[in-house]
């Protein structure tokens, strides 16, 4: 689903990423961990392209983020054709950034009546379903001020959901939640997975690592230090600086 | 450790002991101080109604007389459309001072240098005396006969010379308002919406606009009323405007005070009227912001009238 080949990003002098190679097969759910300034959230953000990559090669149900192959040159796609590919990539933001002047089910159905052209009836009953799933019907028409870290943070997935995605990306969606909020949102994170959402998590949560995700990656420096089967990673890690961040958080 | 008698289950509402009822501190100063400014203000007031040449009844005369009538309407008219081109024109601005293209960005810069630099009164004289220099206008495909020709003073009148003046002198404030308004939207929300698939146009009138609202409105309702007043400077093109008719008519009898306090009763009656707009405009976009939405002056007068009894704890 993701494929990643040696992908670099710089912030002006600053080498953020060097050369990431991954992959992301269809309904695997990856987490990526690291120390902060790792490159971790820059790469997920360039697989929507909120980022541009500067070398490498990063493909999305293989076709390439950004630009068009066309045999020995690369170009540039027009915004029409970046708008539409995000649009099948839902992503969930750390700080939640709902739409603070729209209630729940606006925050929700906005995306689907402008990007997608669905009719306001098709787009609010989907909407009433997903807020059911994540837990949060009687939120429908609560303002993101009025809710909680959590129920916010659920109300963005939701929002993401109600897209339609082929991938899910999470930018460390529990970092900024009370320690008891946390649950609700692995919980609704953990349900995604079991239905069969291809996932791409940035998650200090070891435990949601450990318990729900397929593989993991362990990022540090801009490098992929080391990769597996995240009980094995986590029991066993094989890199020393692998071990020593691992020593820190678990 | 003492024992911590606490815990919602040990303190049921019948135990709450009584309320505070204390002596409250004097303020002997605030009384003194508010005696002194309430004697000034009434000797202020005194001063003026009583002024032994003043003729009240010329105030009373022309405060409803047709000229003036007209005059406010002409002054309300020319504050609506002035507005108008300077938001719409602003917004435009704004955007293409934030926009990536160079010729954009620095088209609408130097447009706010000089409208901004200028002063209006110049501007407006300038709408006014452009068919000085520039007697027919036309639009039409360069070295061809195709296209319109019209004389510059059909096509800007004094009113419209007024408009215009006011108007694109206007859009530069208000361009900066709206840069303001735009920039202060975090940049979370661009991303959340760019990360739905929302093109650069939907976010914008979408989701930044929306938000940036909150931060362009209170500016924008001092520009209006600030506009209301500034209208009367069409006075120089001869646009029969408020002021301008409280001018003739004191031009004809010399009662001038009387009737600049009938031209200051009108613009203070309109601006009144603009700030209870204000505030209900800014209540309405604060809508998301705030848990609760701040309470109109009458539902707080009720909540006043209706909360004599002991506060409820909260």
């Amino acid at each position: 689903m993701v494929k990643a080949e040696a992908v670099h990003k710089s912030f002006g002098r600053l080498e953020v990423l060097r050369g990431i190679d991954l992959d992301v097969y269809p309904k695997e759910v990856m987490c990526i961990i690291g120390p902060s300034g790792s490159g971790k959230s820059t790469f997920l953000r360039c697989i929507n392209h909120l980022e541009k990559i500067d070398a490498g090669r990063l493909s999305v149900d293989g076709e390439l983020v950004g630009y068009r192959d066309r045999g020995d040159k690369l170009y540039e796609l027009p915004d029409s054709e970046v708008c539409k590919k995000r649009s099948e990539i839902g992503m969930v933001f750390q700080s939640f950034n709902l739409f603070p002047h729209m209630t729940a089910l606006e925050n929700i159905i906005e995306a689907p009546i402008h990007v997608k052209k669905e009719s306001r009836a098709t787009a609010e009953a989907r909407a009433r379903r997903l807020l059911e799933r994540v837990g949060l019907v009687d939120k429908v028409d609560a303002y993101p001020k009025q809710l909680s870290g959590g129920q916010q943070q659920r109300v963005a997935i939701a929002r993401a959901l109600a897209m339609e995605p082929k991938l899910m990306l999470f930018d460390e969606p529990t970092s900024a939640l009370d320690p008891e909020l946390v649950g609700d949102v692995l919980d609704a994170m953990r349900a995604l997975a079991e239905d069969g959402m291809t996932m791409v998590v940035v998650t200090h949560e070891m435990g949601f690592a450990r318990e729900v995700g397929d593989s993991l990656v362990f990022m540090d420096a801009g490098f992929i230090v080391e990769a597996g089967n995240p009980r094995e990673l986590l029991s066993n890690p094989q890199h020393e600086r692998t071990k020593a961040f691992l020593s820190k958080v678990l | 450790m003492t024992e911590i008698a606490s815990g919602p289950s040990s303190s049921p509402a019948g135990r709450r002991p009584e309320a505070i009822k204390a002596v409250p501190v004097r303020h002997p100063w605030r009384w003194l101080s508010a005696f002194v400014v309430a004697v000034l203000l009434f000797a202020a007031i005194y001063t003026v109604v009583t002024a032994p040449l003043l003729r009240w009844e010329t105030f009373w005369q022309f405060l409803f007389q047709r000229l003036i009538l007209d005059g406010v309407r002409l002054t309300l008219v020319l504050t609506v459309t002035a507005m108008v081109i300077g938001i719409a024109l602003g917004v435009v601005l704004a955007v293409m001072r934030l926009s990536p293209n160079p010729v954009m960005s620095a088209v609408s810069w130097f447009y706010i240098w000089f409208f901004r630099g200028t002063p209006v009164l110049v501007q407006i004289f300038f709408w006014f005396n452009v068919a000085i220099i520039l007697p027919y206008v036309g639009v039409g495909i360069p070295f061809t006969h195709v296209g319109v020709t019209l004389s510059t003073n059909v096509l800007i009148p004094a009113v419209v010379a007024a408009i215009f003046g006011l108007g694109f002198n206007e859009a530069a404030y208000m361009a900066e308002i709206v840069r303001a308004g735009i920039i202060s939207v975090e940049h979370g929300q661009t991303e959340a919406a760019q990360a739905l698939g929302m093109t650069r146009l939907q976010v914008m009138r979408r989701i930044v606009l929306p938000q940036a609202m909150r931060v362009i409105i209170p500016p924008t309702g001092n520009e209006t009323i600030s506009m209301l007043k500034t209208t009367s400077l069409a006075f120089v093109a001869s646009v029969p405007e408020l002021f301008t008719r409280a001018d003739q008519i004191a031009n004809s009898n010399f009662r001038y005070v009387e009737l600049l306090f009938v031209a200051s009763f009108w613009y203070l009656l309109m601006t009144s009227v603009l700030t209870v707009g204000q505030f209900y405009l800014e209540r309405y976009f604060a809508r998301g912001s705030q848990r609760e939405l701040p309470l109109t002056p009458l539902q707080r007068f009720r909540r006043m009238l209706f909360t004599f009894h002991a506060p409820t704890p909260t």
